[in-house]
């Protein structure tokens, strides 16, 4: 079978870890109709089996423990190996996320094999051949997972989480695992939820004015900053202007920043380069607005302003205050 | 407290991507080499650690032997020792590189110079691997931490910062320990003159691989395909204001 490791938070299987699931059903396809199982560790919402069942898991492995109540990377690959012990994985995988790179990372260490980050496609079974994102998904590698099990994660986005066509039992079985002090050795101590108005609002906001070189200086965010309240919205930025030290990090966007996903982004000012759009490709709808009508960011939006973010952006502040009356 | 800090030379690719003829790596030759923002935070905590604890920084690459400029950047903001082993970077796979850095810190301990605390970048700008750092803890046996933002020392115990998905989460690990290093805890530094004349003078401990590459498994590399434009275009300039306000009211975002 295929293996999922699944992450899930406030009580559900997170989006990347149904887009890892989705994949693993179309190489379970191609292999011939393996089945795909998953793994859960730690505490599970009553929604997640269901949810997996949907996406066409199998068996959903539990391994629960009031020592698995905070996340232990450890722990997370032991379950990972007692799961492919139990039930003879050919293949073990995971979201792409930091903490799916890291468990997959482990496992892979402990198998002494190989571990592909942010796998994209693969384009054959034997050798088991696999194309994945470098370079923050500016560049793609084709390479060789040799070895049984394969070991890898899947690129956050790089396919759409979709049902089965035959949804799967998704019966829930329980995983013993006998937890070693090297499992618990690295426990987080304490977590402080993320700051209302920081991070955590950025990435489920429902609408992110974006800001980028074009900003000009630490000065220059004024009018996006209006123009963010003025929708209910928050700013995002790209990493030039964190790097810059304009805006905190906590507001990047990007593939090491935040990922989005809001009803509608207005980046200004940014030119669009593939790690930035790593983190807003998600966006129902992107209003793009440049002096640069060929940057990418303008090609690849729904709709463009070609312009001076400096002019345009108060005239749009400005629009909306007059018909608001 | 002695801290060792693995960094990469990896192309610098704030401009456009390009690709080697043999599509085995990066064409750097008109954007030159760099470290990537995590490692370059990473050196940052091992220079602040080393400061605030009157310990030493030493930096440390696996690869070819021009890298030995990434050595002097971070020599220059803070780090004392340096080491360069010495291997072709396109034939070093993960596990590779792990092995190496791992030999060097066994040689070193060896010789009465023990590291408390070895600090990786989270994942490399290049390969993007997400793997070294782990690699690196099991082959020492020591507990591993991935994706921090910031260290303190915490009596004989590191304490450490990370934002994991429910929120900003403390670990204290004893050490010796490994840490991945995420940017965003800290702001790296700049070399100044006087450090870059410093930098100069320390010599760069060179050492031959320890064990022969075992590769990545890498075929080949190439360049996602560019669509043509799909978007819609409002406008040019203020003018475009009442198009765009027409939108949000469509998209019903203007309350
Ligand atoms: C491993 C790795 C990870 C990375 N992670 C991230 C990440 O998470 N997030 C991220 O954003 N970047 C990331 N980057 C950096 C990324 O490659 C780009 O360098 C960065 O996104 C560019 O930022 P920018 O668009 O603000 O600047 P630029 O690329 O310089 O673009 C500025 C844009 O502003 C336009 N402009 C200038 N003046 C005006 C004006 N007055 N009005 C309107 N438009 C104007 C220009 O036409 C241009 O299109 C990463 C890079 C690497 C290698
Ligand atoms: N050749 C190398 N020499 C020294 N350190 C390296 C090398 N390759 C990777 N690293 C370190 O390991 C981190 C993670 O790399 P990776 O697992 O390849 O994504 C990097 O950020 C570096 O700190």
């Amino acid at each position: 079978m295929i293996l999922v490791y699944v992450e899930t938070a406030g009580g559900q299987a997170t989006e990347v870890s149904l887009e890892a699931v989705t994949f693993a059903r179309s190489l379970a396809a191609a292999g011939g109709g393996i089945p795909v199982d998953a793994v859960v560790v730690g505490p599970m919402g009553d929604a997640v089996p269901k949810e997996l069942a949907e996406h066409g898991v199998r068996t959903v492995l539990h391994a629960d423990s009031p020592k698995l109540a905070t996340f232990s990377g450890a722990a997370a690959a032991s379950a990972v190996l007692a799961a492919r012990a139990q039930q003879k994985a050919v293949v073990l995988m995971a979201g792409g996320t930091n903490r799916g790179n890291e468990v997959m990372a482990r496992v892979a260490t402990r198998l002494d094999a190989a571990m592909a980050a942010n796998v994209v496609a693969f384009s054959s079974l034997s050798p088991f051949t696999v194309t994945r994102q470098v370079v923050g998904g500016a560049a793609m590698e084709e390479l060789v997972l040799p070895k049984r099990p394969a070991v890898f994660t899947v690129a956050g986005h790089a396919v759409e989480a979709t049902p089965a066509e035959g949804a799967g039992s998704g019966d829930v079985v329980a995983l013993p695992l006998q937890l070693t002090d090297d499992d618990l050795a690295v426990r987080a101590v304490s977590v402080e939820p993320v700051d209302t108005k920081a991070a955590g609002s950025l990435k489920s906001a429902r609408v992110v004015v974006g800001a980028g070189r074009g900003a000009g200086g630490p000065e220059g965010f004024g009018d996006v900053v209006e123009l963010a309240e003025l929708l209910g919205g928050q700013l995002g930025v790209s990493r030039v202007v964190t790097s810059l030290g304009w805006r905190p990090h906590h507001e990047q966007v990007g593939q090491t920043g935040s990922r989005i996903a809001p009803e509608l982004y207005v980046p200004c000012g940014i030119s669009g380069a593939i790690q930035h759009w790593a983190g807003c490709a998600s966006s129902k709808t992107i209003v793009a607005i440049n002096t640069d009508p060929d940057a990418p960011m303008m090609t690849k939006a729904t709709y463009s302003v070609v312009g001076d973010m400096h002019e345009v952006v108060p005239a749009i502040v400005q629009e909306i205050r007059a018909r608001r009356g | 407290m002695r801290v060792l800090v693995c960094v990469k030379r990896v192309p610098d690719f704030s401009g456009e991507v390009l690709l080697r003829d043999d599509a085995q790596a990066a064409d750097a030759r008109f954007v030159g080499y760099t470290l990537s923002n995590h490692d370059l935070c990473a050196v940052e905590t091992a220079v602040q650690l080393a400061a605030a604890t009157g310990g030493e920084a030493t930096v440390l690459t696996v690869g070819e032997a021009e890298s030995v400029e990434q050595l002097r950047t971070a020599l220059g903001v803070g780090c004392t020792a340096a080491t360069l082993v010495e291997a072709d970077p396109v034939a070093l796979g993960p596990a590779d590189v792990a092995r190496e850095i791992a030999a060097v810190v066994r040689d070193h301990e060896a010789a009465a110079a023990a590291y408390d605390l070895v600090l990786l970048g989270n994942d490399a700008a290049d390969s993007g691997d997400f793997q070294v750092g782990i690699r690196l803890a099991h082959e020492l046996g020591r507990p591993v931490v991935t994706g921090i933002k910031t260290v303190a020392v915490d009596g004989d115990a590191l304490r450490l910062e990370g934002d994991g998905p429910e929120g900003r989460e403390t670990f204290r690990v004893p050490a010796p320990a490994v840490v991945t290093v995420l940017e965003g805890g800290v702001e790296p530094r700049y070399p100044t003159i006087t450090g870059r004349m410093k930098a100069k003078k320390v010599p760069v401990e060179m050492r031959a691989a320890a064990g022969a590459a075992t590769g990545s498994g890498r075929l080949r590399l190439t360049l996602p395909a560019v669509a043509g434009s799909s978007a819609t275009v409002l406008g040019e300039g203020p003018e475009a204001a009442g198009a765009v306000v027409d939108l949000f009211e469509q998209l019903g975002v203007t309350r």
